[in-house]
């Protein structure tokens, strides 16, 4: 009997979420709004799973009838879920939620809010519920509420307590003058919060593009940097890249799916074996045919470009394939209230810096690299001392195309994989080797977070459009000025 | 001697005439038409499906006996995703295989580049895809929509409070004259709402641009004024970056929507969905609409990609200008059917009037004198398996207004085609 009774107990809220669910399923788009609006205002625990459930597009797990949503409603559920996580045990869930109230809150959600900021016992929390607080009380009767909220307010450097402070300084809106002041000093405060942000993301965006033609024009300038091979297949090695690391994702899904978190890993390694295989069986069979003709291998590599992309289109598709950023490359981390790094662009900066190290030390620090050096250095006398030029020139071609290959893994993290995707870095990589001075590795490093940086700064001010014919007209005055780019090979071995 | 051998040759050369003679009878028996999409280059990843839909629409209509008692057989030629080369290879249709209709073109620009040959001509064109409007020539029939049939209502969607009444438009575009054009006429719209030019911000970017972190975060700058949308007509592979970078800055729908006009199921391939549920796209057509002639459709075409070993055949999608394409060769037989000729005059007037069961559930007409079609409107949200869900669509389907009468002058245009406009 007791036993029967505590079941029926508990299965009462369980009963209510149940037809609460059933009613907002069968409800009008106008009263769903309205009734989450009601929730938001006055949670209660047991609606937390209805809320969750309905984040997912249905009423109760195992349901298969689909709740039709839109962004107005997401936008609603997303509000009650946070004022109903309020009522969680879980510091961080209470937090998370109180972030989302300085968006959503609405008035209606004010007595409640008001509630839970006087029993907060975490500080984290309580901090971020006075300014989700704040946000309302900017309305309130009372001049030395808003006073408070406005002091509040100026604390934090989010982007829209600009907006209502803004709001609040328009003429007529603010009435006591003390408050209007304490507005003016707060707005100013977070503009110069603002700013900082601002600076701070075009800085780190800089370094990301930087970092991105970078690991483009990596290869290239091994392949013409060093071998001096005006190689125009360049951009189809970081595009076999990666359609490696697309392979690698395909067959880990269907093979090893456990690993699948991992899979750009995983691929690095294939995409440097592929396109180097390719690029040593190019230079074997058509380049080293070509030394010494520029013009020649300009239109012969040219030629293998277009074979190699419409080779891909026949086996692949003309249709770009999908790679998708794992989970520990999604997102961001926030800095600051109007600034995020996205994971992808940080793990790539890092990448990127690393293979300019590993190939650096591989050139500067191995055997082979001190081939590779003589031989471009002078290939007469290399070869007298027992050097096997023809070797060494296939070995450091692999190289450069392998290095391709890996900053296509790179990019297939932030762009397009499809057929044509060298064809969009083939012109930034000759300008990067071109403008870093041929043959050094060092410049490329410069010229790339250089033309990054640049690019970055401009666009704001004039737009993707005209910075980009601006930095090319830069960089054809700098060429004319100084042909041999911001680094070159000093001495007379160069002929 | 001499005599003997000219006699010879002439006799030689008749048989060779009768032989291509012959030969010349033997193709009449089918009709020839062209298709002109590219199948390489920047535009392939569009243009190479809509290729393969014409040829399973041909094959449909030649399996039911053909049109007029005769077999289709199609022409298809590859522009290369190269403006010129598009009129080039439109002139060697017309002139040296003789087609009666041609289906091609997706960007705008190749469409005016081959508008002059059709006209000198007088071929016939068919004109798949969505586009900003300002032209009505009698040589081309537009089966895509105009701008009052796709971005005026999708505006019209995000200011409405179901849509998120949006106070703020951030629009942009692909630097060409598609967007410039469209986004003209929204601004002109707008204004018309009573947005102020300070709501409004828009921007464009190159071709191919990859690397849109410094739009989206002015995107969020400018959201932080007020409840903002985009509007984008951001064009082919771009877009996989720039929803890419949307995602990992945080930038969610429920905050800042974004409404496409050139994202379909097609472009939402290269793509994971699953951090963009709820950005929107406008078109008269999504694979998802449910409605017997749909099913037909799609499973039509998923058949013909698997038997004809298409790439990606097990992942195959329809999409808007697919649809478009579709409707477009089946209105063009059935008009050819009606007029008992392919020739283009005669075929021009029976189109007129014309009307066809479309998979988007809707009976579409060919409008009588503006050569557009009556299309209804639907905007779709994207869903985590890449696919939309319809959130709003017209009752029925809309008349094009090709000339916009949000751009001062429309109004003294006739609404009736007319050669060089």
């Amino acid at each position: 009997m007791l036993r029967l009774l505590l079941t029926l107990l508990l299965m009462l809220p369980l009963a209510s979420q149940a037809s609460e669910g059933e009613f907002f399923l069968s409800a009008k788009p106008a009263e769903q709004a309205r009734l989450l609006e009601g929730w938001a205002a006055q949670p209660d625990a047991a609606r937390l799973g209805l809320l969750e459930n309905l984040r997912q597009g249905r009423i109760a797990e195992g349901d298969t009838r689909k709740v039709r949503l839109n962004n107005r409603l997401r936008g609603l559920i997303d509000n009650a879920l946070a004022s109903h996580q309020l009522l969680s045990d879980n510091n961080d869930a209470r937090l998370a939620a109180a972030q989302q109230l300085q968006k959503s809150a609405q008035p209606a959600q004010m007595a409640f809010l008001d509630r839970r900021f006087a029993n907060e016992a975490d500080p984290a929390v309580h901090a971020a519920l006075g300014l989700a607080l704040a946000n309302l009380q900017l309305g309130a009767g009372e001049p030395a509420v808003r006073l408070a909220a406005v002091r509040l307010l100026g604390e934090t450097g989010d982007p829209v307590a600009r907006t209502r402070l803004e709001a609040l300084l328009q003429p007529g809106v603010e009435s006591d003058a003390g408050v209007r002041t304490a507005a003016e000093t707060s707005l100013a405060q977070v503009k110069r919060k603002l700013l900082v942000g601002e600076l701070l993301g075009q800085a780190f965006s800089g370094l990301s593009l930087g970092s991105i033609l970078l690991l483009a024009a990596l290869g290239l300038a091994i392949t013409f940097g060093l071998l001096g091979v005006i190689n125009m297949a360049h951009g189809e090695m970081l595009m076999l890249g990666a359609y490696s690391t697309y392979m690698v994702q395909v067959l880990l899904q269907r093979y090893a799916p456990g690993a699948i978190e991992f899979y750009p890993l995983i691929a690095l390694p294939v995409a440097f074996a592929v396109s180097a295989g390719v690029g040593m069986a190019l230079e074997r069979t058509v380049i080293r045919h070509l030394y010494g003709r520029p013009l020649e291998t300009l239109l012969a590599t040219w030629g293998i470009s277009l074979i190699l992309i419409q080779a891909i289109r026949l086996i692949f598709g003309a249709q770009n394939v999908e790679v998708s950023n794992p989970a520990w490359l999604s997102g961001g981390v926030q800095l600051l209230p109007n600034l995020v790094l996205p994971y992808n662009r940080l793990v790539i900066i890092g990448f990127a810096l690393a293979v300019v190290l590993l190939t650096w030390l591989l050139l500067n620090r191995t055997r082979l690299g001190l081939n590779v050096r003589a031989v471009t250095q002078n290939r007469n006398m290399a070869a007298c001392c027992g050097v096997s030029t023809g070797r060494v020139d296939m070995l450091a071609f692999g190289l450069g195309s392998g290095i391709a290959g890996l900053g296509g893994v790179a990019l297939s993290q932030v762009g397009n994989v499809g057929p044509d995707l060298g064809q969009s870095y083939i012109i930034d990589s000759f300008l990067v080797v071109v403008l870093g001075g041929v043959g050094q590795l060092a410049g490329s490093l410069w010229a790339a977070f250089g033309l990054g940086i640049a690019n970055k700064l401009l666009e704001p001010q004039i737009g993707a459009v005209l910075g980009k014919i601006l930095i090319l007209a830069l960089i054809i005055l700098f060429i004319q000025k100084r042909p041999q780019g911001l680094f070159a090979l000093k001495g007379r071995v160069i002929d | 001697m001499k005599r003997r051998s000219l006699i010879k040759a002439f006799t030689l050369s008749a048989s060779i005439a009768a032989m291509g003679l012959s030969w010349s009878i033997q193709a009449a028996e089918t009709i020839k038409v062209g298709i002109l999409h590219s199948l390489s280059g920047t535009m392939a990843i569009s243009e190479t499906s809509l290729k393969d839909m014409a040829l399973m629409t041909i094959d449909e209509i030649n399996a039911k006996g053909g049109v007029n008692g005769k077999m289709l057989e199609p022409v298809v030629v590859d522009p290369a995703s190269n403006w010129p080369l598009f009129a080039e290879k439109s002139r060697q249709l017309l002139t040296q295989d003789k087609v009666a209709v041609v289906f091609g073109c997706w960007t705008s620009v190749s469409r005016k580049s081959v508008l002059p040959v059709f006209e000198e001509l007088n071929g016939l064109l068919f004109y798949p895809v969505q586009y900003e409007g300002e032209e009505m020539s009698p040589n081309v029939f537009y089966t895509g929509a105009a701008p009052n049939q796709q971005a005026i209502p999708a505006v019209e969607y995000v200011m409405s409070e179901e849509g998120g009444s949006a106070k703020r438009f951030f629009l942009l575009g692909t630097d060409y004259v598609y967007p410039r054009t469209t986004n003209k006429i929204l601004r002109a719209f707008l204004h018309s709402k009573g947005v102020a030019d300070k709501d409004i911000e828009e921007v464009y970017t190159p071709f191919g641009h990859a690397d849109y972190q410094t739009i989206v975060a002015n995107i969020k700058k400018f959201s932080a004024g007020g409840k903002t949308a985009v509007i984008s007509t951001v064009n082919g592979d771009s877009n996989v970056p720039f929803y890419k970078e949307l995602a990992n800055q945080g930038l969610k729908a429920t905050d800042v929507p974004v409404v496409a006009f050139s994202v379909g199921e097609e472009e939402l391939r290269g793509i994971d969905t699953k951090p963009l549920v709820g950005h929107l796209a406008a078109w008269n057509y999504f694979e998802s609409v449910d409605n017997p002639v749909n099913q037909k459709f799609v499973a039509d075409w998923k058949a013909y990609a698997k038997a004809k070993n298409l790439p990606g055949a097990d992942k195959a999608v329809t999409n808007d200008p697919m649809e478009a394409t579709y409707v477009g060769i089946h209105m063009w037989a059935q008009a050819a059917e009606k007029a008992k000729s392919t020739e283009v005059d005669k075929v021009r007037e029976a189109l007129a009037g014309q009307s066809f069961k479309a998979p988007s559930g809707f009976t579409l007409t060919m409008d009588k004198t503006n050569h557009h079609l009556h299309k209804p409107v639907m905007i779709g949200e994207i869903q985590d398996d890449g696919q939309f869900s319809v959130v709003w669509e017209t009752e029925q389907p809309l008349r094009a207004q090709p000339w916009s009468p949000f751009i001062p002058g429309n109004d003294k245009r006739p609404d009736y085609a007319v050669k060089g406009n």
